[in-house]
């Protein structure tokens, strides 16, 4: 019996923390491809402390819904789940290729595949690109438009301003929007400069977060200026110092994310049948009417 | 080990009543075709003459590769040598048995959890299939919380379940928003009456207005450990004799980056303010959970644990995030301020704070100023009491410079 755990950060204030993850959750459900799908959070319950003892299945994938490699997917995860034996160098990563490790969780006493987070797999790039569609509502947006990737800078943690660097290069090798840049919420370049740093009149702003939260709706809204105070709100797109910005939110909440759920655990040897192709077909964006 | 609580009316009544011809009735059962073709599968599996039981009987395939099947007791029946139409007839004399059989067996499945709750549901470990059918035919009631669970049985021997907040008791299904999907019930416990986020899911907040009118075992399990995540493994691991509790010192030092500093707080004299912790959090008017953790794996706190039916093995999340908190609150040093208060003041000042604690604020009445912590009376000590900078009596908090900015360090 496979099982799927999707663990993720929650919140005790705001109420919307989980959403994405449930609605990617029920995703991956409806595929079939797992015979349970749970989900575990840090500040929800169940707790990642006792996640594992509600499953069933003995082929046990769990996949961390964090951006990046690090804090919390290196130390807090494997230390609640009680992943015996476990450490770091398990993944052989350099902070972007975490892929999987094979360890017994003690709570269980049962084998779990203990996947890299989704924000780091390649896969990823395709869920920023589909969020620019989904904001647009253009699903061949790209011409004429600069895509920026935006996230914490290294101060928090240095692998975050790496996934994010991945990312945006690998977009920018498609040639398929005129500019691409990875810009940061706390170092250079910074976010709240970002028209001087795109010369497109139409730029898409896509926070690499999992939930819409503080950062998302009130940080990054108030530094871009796309609002004075993010109470008042703002319209996609927004026009600040001659660019439209077209603001997409956190990235996580696209429907696309299930896929690259789907693919941390193919990768450490799921058996999917369809699944994967059929998420990429349900979560398409809509082509105008 | 602590029994759960229950209120299994009809249930455990008819259980422990012991004389099935006084109690409520049988219902006739019909077996239905996928219970018997399992009791088929089941025999297929076995060697000849090995028998599968039910309550009461077993049954068994032939010694002799006759394709045919043996009963035992056969109660008057054909005891071997039965052709697979005559075996049918007599499960179908038997149906309630081999329904239940297939009920646990199939349909419910091996999950320990999910198993021993639906059984503890309807006793099943205690009373007959005879007890348990006439009792299910009338609807047994359990507690979960604020949950209420209502199991029945239909004519082929299917259990059904009705789960609702135990408040909506007794209102008829039609009247409550009806849900099918259990998952539905994330939904259902975000926010309390009042439209506030509920970050403890065991919190005696739940809303009620809904029910899960008609739901499968799996679906039933399935509903309750959405609404209360985790509680019915851990219950069930107490139940075993195997709940794996955490103490706070153990659960204080495995906390790192912002929480690392909680382990500061126990300083080995004494475990009050541990105390403190669990009487503000864990108190069963806060926490529906029966909190099993103490200090350490020697000293119990000296506040009670709760009556609740499911454990708490540790402190949860909520709790280290508060005690990181008063962490750093209670590293202050006490001072000495100078006040002058009515006597009325000053109870005035403990009826504010016992309102606030107690949650009651929102009962008190507008215009009810005999209460402390009516508004009006309350709105009357600030102005009186309070000068511009919104000191009390005056009295600045640091002798010489105003206040600190207040982080902001949520999580
Ligand atoms: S630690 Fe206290 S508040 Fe938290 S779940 Fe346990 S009993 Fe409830």
């Amino acid at each position: 019996m496979q099982s799927l755990v999707i663990v993720a950060h929650g919140s005790h204030l705001n109420p919307g923390s989980s959403a994405p993850t449930y609605d990617h959750a029920d995703t991956v459900r409806a595929t079939g491809a797992f015979d349970e799908v749970r989900t575990g959070f840090w500040k929800e319950e169940p707790h990642f402390r006792e996640v594992l003892r509600t499953v069933e299945g003995d082929e046990i994938y769990v996949v961390p819904l964090f951006v990046s490699e690090g804090y919390f997917t290196e130390q807090v995860i494997p230390r609640e789940l009680r992943l015996d034996g476990w450490d770091v160098s398990e993944w052989d990563s350099e902070g972007l290729s975490a892929d999987q490790a094979t360890l017994v969780a003690e709570d269980i006493d049962r084998e779990v595949h203990y996947c890299g987070p989704v924000g780091t797999h390649r896969a990823m790039s395709d869920v920023i690109v589909r969020r620019a569609e989904s904001v647009t509502g253009d699903p061949d947006v790209g011409e004429g438009f600069g895509l920026a990737v935006v996230g914490h800078g290294t101060e928090r943690n240095e692998n975050s301003a790496k996934a994010i660097e991945y990312h945006a290069d690998r977009i920018a090798e498609r040639d398929r929007f005129d500019e691409v840049r990875a810009l940061y919420m706390d170092e250079e370049p910074e976010v709240d400069d970002l028209p001087e740093f795109f010369e497109s009149d139409d730029v898409v702003l896509v926070p690499l977060f999992i939930a819409d939260g503080y950062h998302t709706q009130e940080d990054i809204p108030e530094d871009v200026g796309l609002c004075e105070d993010h109470t008042e709100g703002y319209d996609v797109p927004e026009t600040v110092d001659g660019t439209r910005i077209w603001y997409a939110g956190a990235v996580g909440t696209e429907p696309l994310m299930a896929d690259v759920i789907l693919e941390r655990a193919a990768d450490a040897g799921a058996d999917l049948g369809t699944a994967l192709d059929d998420v990429r077909e349900t979560t398409r964006v809509a082509t105008g009417d | 080990m602590p029994e759960p609580t229950s209120d299994a009316t009809t249930g455990e009544g008819a259980a422990a009543g012991g004389d099935p011809e006084a109690g409520p009735e049988v219902p006739d059962i019909d077996l239905p075709s996928d219970a018997f073709d399992a009791v088929l599968d089941a025999l297929a599996d076995r060697d000849a003459g090995d028998p599968l039981r039910f309550e009461g009987f077993g049954v068994a395939r032939d010694d002799d590769a006759t394709g045919e099947y043996r009963l035992d007791p056969a109660d008057g029946d054909r005891r071997t040598g039965l052709s697979e139409r005559e075996l049918h007839e007599a499960l179908s004399e038997r149906a309630a048995e081999v329904t239940d059989w297939y009920a646990f067996e199939r349909v419910v499945g091996e999950f320990g959890p999910r198993r021993a709750f639906l059984r503890w549901l309807e006793d099943a470990d205690g009373a007959t299939v005879a007890t348990r059918y006439a009792a299910l035919a009338e609807g047994i009631e359990r507690a979960w919380g604020e949950l209420k669970i209502t199991a029945t049985v239909t004519d082929r021997g299917e259990r059904r379940y009705d789960v609702r907040h135990a408040d909506d008791a007794g209102v008829p299904a039609d009247e409550l928003d009806r849900y099918d999907d259990p998952l539905d019930a994330r939904e259902l416990v975000k926010l309390d009456e009042k439209g506030r986020y509920r970050p403890l899911k065991t919190a005696p907040t739940l809303a009620g207005g809904w029910v899960f009118p008609d739901l499968g075992p799996r679906d039933a399990y399935e509903a309750v450990e959405t609404v209360y995540p985790a509680t019915v493994a851990n219950w069930h691991r107490e139940r075993e004799g195997e709940l794996d509790v955490t103490h706070w010192r153990e659960t204080m030092e495995r906390q790192s980056g912002i929480y690392g500093v909680v382990k500061t707080w126990d300083r080995g004299e004494g475990h009050e303010h541990v105390d403190w912790v669990a009487e503000a959090c864990c108190d069963d008017s806060q926490c529906l959970k029966r909190r099993e953790w103490g200090y350490d794996d020697e000293t119990d706190l000296d506040v009670d644990g709760g009556d609740g039916a499911f454990p708490c093995r540790e402190p949860c999340s909520v709790v280290v995030s508060a005690a990181r908190k008063w962490t750093r609150l209670e590293s202050e040093q006490p001072r000495t301020y100078e006040f002058e208060l009515t006597p009325s003041e000053k109870e005035q000042v403990e009826e504010i704070i016992d309102a606030v604690a107690d949650g009651r604020i929102d009962e008190i009445r507008e215009a009810d100023t005999k209460e402390g912590a009516n508004r009006y009376r309350t709105r009357f000590l600030r102005a009186k009491l309070f000068d511009d900078e919104g000191n009390l009596g005056g009295v600045p908090t640091e002798p010489d410079e105003a206040d600190e900015a207040d982080e902001a360090d949520e999580e």
